[in-house]
């Protein structure tokens, strides 16, 4: 117990001591969880319309009139050829060139079917979806308008009302705030915990702790403790200042988020320190890490969603420390999930935090 | 008397390597134990053996009684050790790093104060006390180093060239303080490539190749090779590899 | 000049020797871009939803059906009541749920209108735009279907220009190339530079006959190499395995790989000129380009939509003018006409890194 304590006093002696490292692993993390959240936001608006009207019509003019008075749509330019329209997608100005054909006025008032194209930019496939949704339904909306005046035979309609639960005003930022700065603070914990033991490997000082009496598992509390405390700092603050940007919201018990956070916090040490006693040196230490990180970051939900991933991705995922913690933080401060909904997870942190923990203090060698 | 570094047949291979080939050789209470050899001799590789950092490949030593093989915890309690590599933090104090590594040998906190208020004074460090380790100057360091492999009193200290790159006159003071342990009971086990230093040794052993091609008294050493100096004794079995 | 060239033959030989490192650099970026290739999608299949039907008719039968038939859907549990709704979400397991009133049934057939409602778990936001977006669909198609019997619709047909099949693929992979290469040649460049510092082998090499800008040179053109030798296999196996199309010339994207890699580069050896050690290098070049990168650059959230200041920073970050060279080269096969634009920006970029530098390096002498 005295020798971890001596660990840890050291430790944090050298952490403070370091003014170049330490704003990047305390303030500058945080600074920077807040700077990223305002990028948050998929919101698709002020898409651009390409409007390419070959009837001049009546109807086209009130079809396009429909386009432009939605809120997703603004106008960019008129197109008069399939030359311009491919100059303006190929230019990125345009996301929607909207082709009225000829006689589609004509079409209308007779039984024919009036046809339309969408000429859509799907670069972006998510974006280009939502798109032809949009154009869609309001296309849906002209024809039944100009119809529903016409003619008195409407066919039953059923009528999707969309109730968006846990954040009504779909606001990004509430949502990413938290899922960011466990990111980012995971980032830097499996960074700082593989650089720093591979450090005192490079530089000797491990060895004269190997000869000393001190026991394998005081060595690597004493490596896990400092950063774990950091770990809370970076988390914490960067939930504060979300509070106070963002105000995101804290339905659940913070207590319950802090006893998870106390345990999740042992899986990316573990890994780091796992990642520390399979590389020589610290370059070797920092890709290996930027590997997993990154791994970690794009596959935990956050971005990109988990349940489109195939099979055999969502295996793997299992191993993904992240993306329990993204789930977790919906659960407790968005739907307010108890320990009874919280359980199954800190149950599994519970066990990968062993388990890595053990691997790593298994490979670690005190003697070769 | 009981011997208090007993090795008989110490071999370390690294692969196909032999680092270190069946040595054996007892070393005394009190005793100053030269461990001479050319770069790469594996003069090394039988210290960390001796200190419980490295197991052995076959053979069996003994430091202050206990088996290094299958005992290295309770070894490690009774020796110090002083790398080839420098080990100090170079960005704690002095003191700072006094009383870390007291406190890792578990010395209480009077007698962490006690030493390292002896460690100070003896060598004139009170000025600095409070600098950080990468601020002065190499040969205090080495001293340091030395201080602090001795502040658990344990009963062997293994220097792997502590005066590696130190001017003269600290040399010799580093040597000043060696006596002074070996006199006080520790027994000393240093490698150097100062052949001046073999001089001063107890005894000396001289690695070839992972081998103990001599060992003895340095005035017997110079007397079955018939030369005048440590140093003709050393050209002569290391000039016996570089023929092979 | 002989000089100079023997000198770079030495950093090669430490380079491409250290097996372990050149391991890394090479296994690891293929094996991101594979996993990301095949795992990052945002392809909605198989969502789990939740089915609280009180009305249990034939049409919303036939809705149920209908959405499951979409394949986008599975119904993961079947609702009773309404309270049970916040419990099912609670649990985390589905994401939307399909809510049809008792009286639905009678509704439609009287007022010819009839609601349902998508209740979608919003602390997920793509994911609940997603399904609902996916959901209005069909039931507006299932309405369409229903109308056309009595009377015709708009035909609608969609082109969609450079990505037909919507392969999300065509999103991500530039976007894993741009960080992945920013990464290796950014952090390489000045975590190498750094630790020479901190071992003193820089100040070693300052009394050699070469000058210390030549030095530099010296070091970062192995990195060079290794750095486009990745960026070429990462945008082959984009093409082999991931079908990314070729559409553009390949001089252009070479040309494109290089300008980045050099910018990268620079950027590595600026970080280099300001930090001491290597793990200060580290964390200058994680936390500073890693995840403004992964999510400014236009990778992760679409540039039109962040705010004005955030633009701002995404234009002054290389990747995003590299993701925008790559998809306009290899994807819509842009010609030089319309890129030149990312081009000189990026050298811009490199020429300010590389000034700026040199003022440091001068400044330390
Ligand atoms: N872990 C290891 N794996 C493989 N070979 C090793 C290892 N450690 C040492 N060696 C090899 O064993 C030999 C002896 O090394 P050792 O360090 O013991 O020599 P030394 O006598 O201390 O030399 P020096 O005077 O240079 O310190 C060297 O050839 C070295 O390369
Ligand atoms: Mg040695």
């Amino acid at each position: 117990m005295r020798n971890i304590f001596i660990l840890v006093r050291k430790e944090f002696l050298q952490i403070f001591r370091n003014r170049q490292l330490l704003p990047f692993m305390t303030v500058l993390p945080v600074i920077q969880v807040i700077l990223l959240t305002f990028a948050a936001n998929y919101e698709i608006k002020n898409l651009r319309l390409g409007i390419w009207d070959l009837d001049q019509s009546t109807s086209a003019q009130q079809l396009i009139h429909k386009f432009t008075g939605a809120k997703f749509f603004q106008e960019k330019a008129l197109i008069s050829n399939q030359k311009k329209a491919d100059e303006l997608l190929m230019k990125d100005e345009v996301d929607l060139v909207l082709v009225i054909p000829k006689d589609f006025e004509k079409a209308i008032h007779s039984s024919n079917n009036p046809a339309i194209q969408f000429q859509i930019n799907a670069l972006n496939n998510a974006k280009a979806g939502i798109v032809q949704n949009y154009a869609s339904a309001i296309t849906q909306d002209f024809l039944n308008e100009k119809r529903g005046n016409s003619t008195l035979l409407a066919s039953p309609k059923i009528i999707p009302i969309t109730n968006y639960w846990y954040n009504p005003t779909l606001n990004y930022k509430t949502i990413m705030l938290p899922g960011i700065v466990a990111e980012v603070m995971t980032l830097i914990i499996i960074l700082i915990c593989a650089l720093n033991v591979v450090r005192e490997r490079e530089i000797g000082t491990i060895e004269q702790l190997n000869v000393t009496p001190l026991k394998k598992h005081e060595f690597i509390l004493g490596k896990l403790i400092p950063f774990w405390v950091i770990g809370h700092f970076i988390f914490w603050a960067g939930i504060a200042l979300g509070k106070i940007f963002f105000n995101i919201p804290m339905v659940g018990s913070l207590g319950l988020l802090e006893l998870f956070l106390a345990i999740f916090l042992f899986v990316p040490l573990g890994i780091g320190l796992f990642i520390s006693t399979a590389v020589e040196t610290q370059q070797q230490a920092l890709f290996t890490s930027f590997f997993f990180i990154i791994l970690f970051i794009l596959m935990c939900g956050l971005f990109t969603p988990v349940e489109t991933m195939p099979d055999w991705a969502q295996y793997i995922n299992q191993l993904n420390p992240l993306k329990y913690f993204v789930e977790v933080n919906r659960l407790i401060l968005l739907k307010g999930s108890g320990l009874k909904e919280i359980y199954p997870f800190i149950a599994k942190m519970i066990i990968y935090g062993i388990g890595i923990n053990l691997l790593a203090i298994w490979r670690f060698k005190k003697t070769n | 008397m009981e011997p208090v570094v007993k090795v008989e047949n110490l071999s370390k291979k690294f692969g196909e390597f032999i680092a270190t080939n069946a040595i054996s050789f007892e070393v005394n209470k009190g005793e100053i134990f030269g461990f001479l050899g050319a770069n790469g001799a594996g003069k090394t590789t039988a210290m960390r053996m001796l200190s419980g950092l490295l197991t052995p490949s076959s053979g069996q030593a003994f430091v202050a009684g206990f088996d290094v093989a299958t005992q290295a915890e309770l070894v490690k309690k009774n020796i110090g050790y002083m790398s080839q590599k420098f080990s100090l933090y170079e960005d704690l104090t002095i003191q700072e790093n006094i009383e870390f590594y007291g406190g890792i040998y578990g010395l209480s906190r009077q007698e962490i104060k006690d030493r390292s208020k002896g460690i100070v004074d003896k060598f004139q460090l009170a000025s600095v006390k409070n600098k950080l380790v990468k601020t002065i100057p190499l040969g205090w360091k080495q001293k340091l180093a030395f201080a602090l492999a001795l502040i658990h009193k344990p009963k062997v200290v293994f220097l792997d060239e502590p005066t590696g790159g130190v001017d003269p006159i600290t040399r010799r003071q580093f040597w000043d303080l060696i006596y002074e342990a070996a006199n006080d009971g520790v027994t000393i086990f240093i490698t150097t490539h100062y052949m001046d230093e073999a001089e001063y040794c107890d005894r000396v052993s001289i690695m070839v190749d992972g081998l103990i091609k001599a060992l003895g008294t340095p005035s017997e050493l110079k007397k079955s090779f018939d030369v005048d100096s440590m140093d003709a004794v050393f050209q002569l079995l290391a000039r016996g590899t570089a023929n092979k | 000049m002989k000089k100079f060239y023997a000198f770079v033959q030495k950093e090669f030989y430490h380079i491409f020797r250290d097996t372990r490192t050149m391991m890394i650099l090479f296994a690891l970026p293929v094996a991101l871009v594979i996993i990301f290739g095949y795992a990052l999608n945002n392809d909605y299949k198989n969502i789990p939803i939740g089915v609280l039907n009180q009305s249990k008719d034939q049409t919303s039968e036939k809705l149920i059906n209908r959405i499951i038939g979409s394949g986008y859907f599975v119904v993961e549990k079947s609702l009773e009541k309404p309270q049970d709704i916040p419990s099912a979400f609670k649990l985390g397991k589905i994401k939307l749920v399909l809510y049809f009133p008792a009286h639905f049934q009678k509704e439609l057939y009287h007022s010819k209108k009839a609601q349902v409602q998508l209740i979608a778990d919003a602390s997920d936001i793509n994911t609940a735009i997603n399904t609902t977006s996916y959901l209005s669909g069909i039931i507006n198609e299932f309405n369409a279907e229903n109308a056309r019997e009595i009377n015709g619709g708009i035909q609608i047909s969609t082109r969609m220009i450079f990505n037909q099949r919507l392969l999300s693929v065509y999103l991500f992979i530039p976007g894993v190339i741009a960080l992945i290469l920013l990464i290796i040649s950014a952090l390489l460049t000045s975590v190498t530079l750094a630790r020479e510092k901190e071992m003193g082998t820089l100040e070693l090499l300052s009394i050699s006959p070469i000058s210390p800008y030549m030095i530099i040179i010296g070091k970062v053109i192995p990195y060079l190499i290794l750095s486009l030798l990745n960026s070429f296999v990462i945008i082959l196996l984009g093409i082999f395995i991931f079908g990314l199309p070729m559409t553009g010339s390949i001089s252009l994207l070479i040309m494109a790989c290089f300008v980045y890699t050099v910018a990268s580069l620079s950027l590595g050896i600026l970080i280099s000129t300001r930090v001491e050690t290597q793990q200060a290098a580290m964390f200058a070049s994680l936390v500073t380009l890693m995840m403004p990168t992964m999510l400014l650059s236009g990778f992760i959230f679409p540039i039109e939509s962040l705010p004005l200041p955030l633009q701002v920073i995404s234009n002054i970050i290389p990747a995003t003018h590299f993701i925008v060279l790559i998809k306009s080269i290899m994807i819509k096969g842009a010609g030089i006409t319309v890129i030149w634009k990312p081009f000189i920006i990026l050298i811009g970029m490199t020429s300010l890194f590389l000034f700026v530098s040199i003022q440091s390096l001068k400044r330390n002498n």
